[in-house]
């Protein structure tokens, strides 16, 4: 019967172990959903935003990255790629030309973070994400788990990185603001607590109604992001989806993670159980009969 | 312990035998230059360049995988799909040993070869799709463990699945090697491991379709539901049997040589048995496609292209061999009921690569498409494979063996010729 305690200990011990995963999970929500803390963030607002790209410069520099191109073409839609962590794009938009920075949005419970198995991508105490190239083993999961498609591969290298901006947490660990932030010479970006960045927000739009559509994008969005933005036009017309909802992206697996240690345990008395039920039908294949004593 | 007991010169001839005989399996069975030996050994040498190339240069090399495309045919047809395939082996191994439907019990080994087989070779080539391989090691030692990832516990169950089913499979090695005692040893070991192996199957078979849920954005509502671990999970009871079907087809023509009088002779039986599992799965999986269809209010996107496809995939891949797999069982018709494994089979592969590749990122303008020589790998990784399988079913007893342990039968194949490490005694 000993194998049998092994098996069970064994489940046991392995569900406890997921458990505990999936309790850390909860407590990372608890902790940061409120954005209390120290959770730090930037707030963009569009409608100051000179389209001048003078952070994608200050980006490149920062992180020691190629410099960005000086003449590009303004109808053409860019996306972050592994060379260039930030992009300033511009819109045509019934108000006329508004101009966007993208980036990471440093959610506050990333599904890129809960998506990797080495935890290379990690949440760091400010709230930036950040990712570790001694741990990761480029498996992707991450890229295909953001919901604001962010991080980037190196395809074309035999020591390939995952990119991302990763809101300068050398810069923040000695109190300095993120380069694009410090290199903005319109006050577009606003470096700050997540809360208070969000009061902010709300005071600009309660002051100049006229000025702003009544939406803070990222305080709900998947859960809420440390970036947030606010503009004068509906964030669709900006290159941003609206249909991300505002459900924590790792909630999406939370269910099958817990049934997880629930399988481990309940699944093999079970089968054992059965197992016994029939085993006068098939008395050949008694499991537990110990080998001995043959020639 | 038994080493101990046994003089040194003994020990030491007995491991010049064990030598001789082990280069003597070694050789080449059969004719070398044979059409399938050639095709695949230019596959495989072409594919061993082209992952030279991935390896140097990087994956974006030789493939068409993207920013917007991380995934490709790799992890969608190899991963995704493969595993599907290869649930077979905690289906037949649940029927035999722990409802002990002792009917099955002579396509238990192969199924379980095939089975372990797969996981090593298309959960392994997930390893060529790493980008930093070596960090691979993070989440296995334990400096590392992102145990809130979906594919943490995948990994793991692929890792502790493999050493269940070699566990499984282990006696016929044993009686492969002549080693009696350490067969029973194993023997006994059997049931735990099924048990261990059916719980993993169930978690990293649904696992495999949650890896997907937090792509919610990016895949097309058709196919994205909170329920997809489950219609993995059933899914991959069909999927697993109709291999186990197709397989043996191809099994018992390729190999007939090797196949054992208690098989032969119930093989029909067995076929028929498997397409009644078959066709109950597949009126379960279609029962839990309707309900997700209500739940999700998914008749808005029927009248699109992708609706068409969609009911293609239901209808023409799941309801038509369901209905054929009944026919079948009516008649006892064993030709249809191949028709309909291969049916079910290409319907598991649209129903994968629909979810991991063809209606991932479907809003985007620039579709992928995987390149030759993501396939050519592909496909050599499944001539290895294969060249691996016919090494064994060749020498072991796979499909020739006995139920009993102290039958007559068994201990005149282990006792007797043509072992040739037992004749040399
Ligand atoms: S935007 Fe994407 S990469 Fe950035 S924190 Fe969120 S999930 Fe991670
Ligand atoms: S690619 Fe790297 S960072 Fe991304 S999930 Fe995989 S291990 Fe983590």
């Amino acid at each position: 019967m000993k194998r049998r305690d092994l098996l069970r200990t064994m489940c046991v011990a392995g569900g406890s172990a997921v458990l505990g995963g999936v309790t850390h999970l909860e407590a990372q929500d608890t902790d940061t959903a409120s954005g209390r803390g120290q959770a730090m963030g930037v707030l963009v607002d569009t409608t100051k935003c000179l389209g001048c790209r003078l952070c994608e410069f200050a980006c490149a520099k920062a992180n020691g990255l190629p410099e960005p191109e000086k003449e590009i073409d303004r109808a053409v839609e860019r996306t972050p790629t592994p060379t260039q962590l930030t992009v300033n794009n511009r819109y045509e938009t019934e108000q006329g030309p508004v101009s966007v920075k993208r980036q990471c949005m440093h959610c506050l419970r990333p599904a890129c973070v809960s998506a990797c198995l080495t935890m290379a991508m990690h949440k760091t105490p400010t709230g930036a994400v950040d990712w570790d190239g001694k741990k990761c083993m480029g498996c992707r999961f991450c890229m295909v788990s953001c919901p604001f498609n962010v991080p980037k591969f190196e395809y074309h290298s035999a020591n390939p990185k995952i990119t991302k901006c990763v809101m300068c947490v050398d810069r923040l660990a000695r109190g300095e603001e993120p380069a694009c932030v410090a290199g903005c010479p319109a006050g577009a970006l606003l470096f700050g607590r997540r809360e208070e960045l969000i009061e902010e927000a709300r005071k600009r739009i309660y002051t100049e109604p006229g000025r702003y559509v009544p939406h803070i994008y990222g305080e709900h969005e998947a859960g809420g992001t440390s970036w947030l933005y606010l503009a004068k036009v509906p964030f669709d017309q900006l290159g941003f989806r609206t249909d991300l909802g505002t459900t924590a992206f790792p909630m999406y697996t939370k269910e099958f993670l817990y049934s997880v240690p629930l399988a481990l345990t309940l699944v093999p008395p079970f089968l054992l159980a059965v197992n016994r039920a029939t085993a006068r039908a098939h008395h050949e294949e008694e499991p537990m009969i110990e080998a001995e004593g043959e020639t | 312990m038994e080493a101990t007991s046994v003089p040194i010169p003994r020990l030491a001839s007995g491991f010049r035998r064990f030598g001789r005989f082990i280069l003597h399996e070694l050789r080449p069975k059969g004719k070398i230059l044979t059409p399938f030996n050639v095709i695949t050994g230019v596959i495989v040498a072409v594919g061993a360049v082209l992952l030279a190339i991935r390896f140097i240069w990087g994956l974006g090399s030789i493939t068409n995988l993207s920013q917007d495309v991380p995934w490709g045919l790799w992890i969608g047809f190899d991963v995704v799909t493969g595993v599907a395939f290869a649930g077979g082996a905690y289906v037949v191994t649940f029927m035999v040993y722990i409802l002990g439907q002792d009917k099955y019990h002579p396509i238990v080994r192969v199924t379980v070869l095939n089975g372990f087989l797969a996981y090593v070779f298309y959960a392994g080539a997930l390893l060529l799709d790493l980008g930093r391989p070596w960090n691979v090691i993070n989440p296995i030692i334990g400096n590392s463990f992102g145990v809130s990832s979906v594919l943490f516990l995948v990994a793991w169950h692929f890792l502790l699945y493999m050493v269940a089913e070699a566990v499984e499979f282990s006696p016929a090695v044993a009686e492969w090697l002549g080693w009696d005692r350490l067969r029973k040893l194993l023997k006994g070991l059997t049931v735990g491991a099924v048990i261990f192996g059916i719980t993993l199957s169930t978690l990293h078979q649904s696992g495999l379709g949650a890896l997907y849920l937090m792509a919610k954005p990016k895949i097309h509502p058709l196919w994205y539901s909170e329920f997809i671990p489950i219609l993995f999970l059933v899914s991959s009871v069909f999927a697993g049997l109709s291999m186990v079907i197709f397989e043996g087809t191809i099994t018992q023509k390729v190999f007939r040589h090797r196949v054992g009088r208690s098989l032969r002779a119930s093989h029909d039986g067995i076929v028929l048995g498997l397409a009644r599992v078959c066709a109950g799965t597949m009126f379960v999986y279609l029962f839990l496609q309707l309900l997700v269809f209500v739940h999700e209010q998914r008749w808005a996107y029927l009248g699109t292209g992708w609706g068409a496809w969609y009911l293609i995939e239901l209808g023409g891949f799941v309801i038509l061999p369901a209905v054929l797999f009944m026919t079948a069982l009516r008649d006892r018709n064993l030709r249809l009921t191949r028709v309909a494994a291969v049916l079910t089979l290409v319907g598991i592969l649209i129903n994968r690569l629909n979810v991991s590749v063809i209606a991932f990122n479907w809003y985007a303008a620039e579709r992928y498409f995987p390149t030759w020589m993501e396939i050519v790998v592909t496909l050599a990784v499944i001539s290895v494979e294969l060249w691996v399988f016919r090494w064994i079913v060749n020498r072991m007893p796979v499909l020739d063996f006995a139920r009993h342990d102290d039958s007559d039968e068994l201990r005149a194949r282990v006792a007797g010729p043509p072992v040739a490490y037992q004749t040399q005694e």
